[in-house]
């Protein structure tokens, strides 16, 4: 055996500055996390959470065995559910394509006004889930399909135009340069150089969505949206639970069903 | 040279659909469904053109807000919202790594395995709506049912992508630790846990993004946080606090996104 | 033909990628512009058809200054001058045919061009395009399926498409391997005698413009430091244009290229 007495005996991955910041910031973590929870369960009723288990049980067997019967009546809103998705998807394609190419930095005619005015019509999008459009615009326009379309079109336009736009900013410029060497006009240079680079990614970006979209108006008739959650609405209300259950088994299948579609669809279009 | 003898008609050859009849077919199909499914929608004219009235009024809410009126409310919700995110978040994070390395192939045996991916399974196809209708019903209105939506959802997201991540981890070097003979906690801390911390760290954030922007939702019914304080706004008409509420969601989302970036970058 | 005169370039960096560039080229006239990267070659190019906008000088194509056009002016210019590039530079996606017909989108209108219902006279000029440039049979093919050879001769074919009046042909071998690259080079030198087509290229790799090209023009830090035949390039000038250990190294790796294929080359080229 060589002889090791004479090299040190304690070894750490960090040195000692680097594994004070991190103990302070698992601490100051550590810190926040009591201070939210005191803040958060401030009000909660605590009697209520310990009697929590015996309202599942008790929600629970009033669930099974599903009203197998209530089948038939449900499929007129699951067709309205499936259009509002599909609608809903194409209006906000529509909307989200000149979006896009107004915030992408290399098709953008003007990046000081229009970009940042693009960017935010995306952001503003985003940030605000489907249900809440559909709150908004069952308040404006009146409850029914039209709101669910439209709340799920104003949701899109940012999920959509985010994606793209970042698709057309990593296209080859090559391609555009040489189209506009042959002395094409911007428009064909758009359709010639720019619009082929980017149809993979937009069909695989329009069905994602849609496949989200499906799932999304499944709960839209909440708030009065129209489609199937207006019937898992009036259900919880009467609290017809076997209802419920057939209800969520319905969408749980579209669901499954339109993963199927949309993987099916991509593999086929690309 | 004579070009005569060249066609002069070119045409492109179709992409997807080859056959000529199966092609029109396919378009005459897609345009039937819009038809049918564009008459579906029953559009009540008269109540449009009267709501395009209120559509102005938030518009103008939208931009001239007031954050004032309501503030108590507001900040309220803010902090419920707020709150429950981060709690919501740790908690989610906390149960799903043991659930993600469970449901890792190549660390646990079938009968863990399945039950993870079932566990999983159930959190991913429920719409967090849904979870919070049911949880409100079991626990009583308030944030602290937000607070259990949002770590259900949590864990059925990242766990699912952090056992995706284990599974990919480059064999050569999780076979190299196997072969000094290291025990399963050991394998887990030394092959598995530097290769997928960094992508744990960027997800968690990510989540965190997420979280917040639920929280807003789930108050519609009943789970708190800022979503109740619009949903009773909207049922006030009160579009000048609505548009308030939603240019804060925005800015919060804005903002966290953009730090969750900069975080990620110093992290890694 | 083409006339420049006092070209320069400078980027808003202050760099400055051209100083006071004149030369003449005349009707079917082959100028091989040599130089090491970063002297200026594929900026002098570019300024020409006003990819890149020079800073200073004319550019005159006939009778007509290009650097004084406006945007729709410029595009009616640029119809005349063809481009080949160093990667293709094709659309991959679309058909080898949707391709060699982009070179007429210049004169056809937007709808034609949207709705790819091209006159009979373009569609048929395309074919004959690509039945000289021997890619006939894969009109119907994407520009994906296709060797980097076979692209580059598609892209001879869009720029001829043009109808052009002058040939602008930015390293239209950087990607290929010597045997192709001598075959493109063959060809475009045929293309250009056939339709007395002037021709400015950028070539990076001397001896092979040696053999192909009538007139070298020597770059070097934005400076035309030789105008001349190729059989007056001496090893000196060489030196200066490169530096004298850089083209030393270039021989070298030429030399061993050649012994490595010795039946591919050609004889009496250096003449």
């Amino acid at each position: 055996m060589t002889d090791i007495g004479h090299y040190r005996e304690v070894w750490r991955p960090a040195s000692a500055a680097r594994r004070l910041t991190r103990w302070f910031a698992w601490l100051a973590l550590v810190a926040l996390f009591v201070f939210c929870w005191q803040l958060m369960t401030e009000n909660t009723i605590w009697a209520f959470v310990s009697d929590a288990p015996r309202q599942a049980a008790d929600i629970g067997s009033r669930m099974v065995p599903p009203r197998w019967s209530y089948l038939p009546a449900l499929m007129a809103p699951l067709w309205d559910t499936i259009n509002i998705a599909t609608l809903g998807t194409l209006g906000g394609i529509a909307m989200a394509i000149p979006v896009a190419f107004l915030a992408a930095r290399n098709t953008t005619p003007s990046a000081r006004f229009l970009r940042p005015a693009a960017l935010f019509v995306i952001v503003a999008s985003r940030s605000i889930n489907s249900l809440i459009w559909a709150l908004l615009l069952v308040a404006i326009i009146g409850p029914g399909l039209l709101a669910g379309i439209v709340a799920i079109a104003l949701r899109s336009i940012g999920f959509i135009g985010k994606l793209l736009y970042e698709a057309i900013e990593e296209i080859d410029p090559k391609p555009g340069e040489a189209i506009s060497a042959t002395g094409a006009r911007p428009a064909q240079v758009l359709d010639y150089a720019i619009v082929p680079q980017i149809v993979p990614a937009f069909i695989a970006i329009g069905v994602f969505r849609w496949d989200i979209n499906i799932r999304e108006s499944t709960i839209l008739g909440l708030v009065g949206a129209g489609g199937i959650g207006l019937q898992l609405q009036s259900s919880i209300n009467v609290l017809a639970w076997p209802q419920v259950t057939m209800i969520l088994l319905l969408i749980l299948g579209t669901v499954v069903v339109s993963e199927w579609v949309s993987a099916t669809l991509r593999r086929a279009m690309i | 040279m004579s070009e005569t003898a060249y066609p002069s008609t070119w045409r492109r050859p179709p992409r997807l659909v080859k056959h000529r009849g199966w092609r029109w077919g396919l378009w005459f199909g897609v345009l039937l469904y819009l038809v049918l499914a564009a008459g579906s929608v029953e559009v009540d004219i008269a109540r449009v053109l009267s709501g395009l009235e209120r559509g102005q009024r938030f518009v103008s809410g939208f931009l001239q807000p007031d954050f004032v009126t309501r503030w108590s409310d507001i900040r309220q919700g803010l902090i419920e919202s707020l709150t429950m995110t981060l709690t919501a978040t740790v908690i989610g994070i906390l149960i799903s790594v043991p659930i993600g390395i469970g449901a890792a192939r190549n660390l646990t045996p079938a009968p863990v395995y399945l039950l993870c991916r079932a566990i999983i399974a159930v959190s991913r196809a429920l719409q967090e709506i849904i979870i919070a209708i049911f949880l409100v019903a079991m626990f009583g209105f308030g944030p602290f049912a937000g607070f259990l939506t949002l770590s259900f959802a949590t864990i059925g997201f990242l766990a699912k992508l952090l056992a995706d991540d284990i599974e990919e981890i480059d064999a050569r070097q999780a076979e190299a630790i196997r072969a000094t003979g290291a025990s399963w906690w050991q394998f887990i801390d030394y092959a598995v846990r530097p290769q997928v911390m960094p992508r744990l760290i960027g997800l968690s954030l990510y989540r965190l993004d997420i979280n917040f922007r639920e929280s807003s939702v789930i108050g519609i019914v009943g789970a708190g946080g800022i979503g109740a304080t619009l949903n009773t706004a909207i049922d006030r008409y009160d579009y000048d606090s609505a548009g308030a509420i939603l240019l804060l969601i925005i800015a919060i989302v804005l903002v966290s996104e953009y730090a969750s970036g900069m975080l990620r970058k110093y992290l890694q | 033909m083409l006339k420049i005169e006092g070209l320069s370039k400078a980027y808003r960096t202050g760099d400055v990628a051209l100083s006071s560039v004149s030369f003449r080229v005349p009707r079917g006239q082959i100028v091989g512009l040599i130089g090491p990267s970063g002297a200026g070659k594929s900026t002098l190019i570019r300024c020409i058809n006003r990819l890149v906008v020079p800073s200073e000088g004319s550019v005159m194509l006939g009778e007509i200054d290009l650097t004084r056009l406006g945007q729709r002016a410029l595009r009616r210019q640029r119809r005349r001058i063809g481009m080949i590039f160093q990667e293709y530079a094709l659309v991959e996606r679309l058909t080898v045919m949707e391709n060699v017909l982009s070179g007429r989108l210049g004169y056809v209108p937007f709808w034609r061009s949207w709705l790819r219902r091209f006159p009979p006279e373009d569609v048929r000029r395309a074919y004959a395009l690509l039945d000289r440039v021997g890619l006939l049979q894969h009109a119907d093919k994407r520009a994906d399926a296709l060797s980097g050879g076979q692209r580059q001769r598609v892209g001879i074919a869009r720029a001829l498409a043009q109808e052009p009046d002058l040939l602008l042909v930015d390293e239209p071998t950087a990607s290929l391997d010597p045997k192709t690259s001598r075959q493109i080079m063959r060809l475009l030198t045929e293309i250009c005698a056939e339709r007395r087509l002037p021709a400015i290229v950028n070539i990076h790799d001397v001896p092979l413009a040696r053999q192909f090209v009538q007139r070298v023009i020597g770059l070097r830090d934005g400076e035309i430091v030789f105008d001349g035949a190729p059989a007056q390039l001496e090893e000196t000038t060489l030196s200066t244009i490169y530096g004298a250990d850089d083209w030393q190294a270039m021989r070298r790796e030429h030399d061993e290229q050649d012994d490595a294929e010795p039946s591919q080359r050609l004889s009496g080229a250096e003449a």
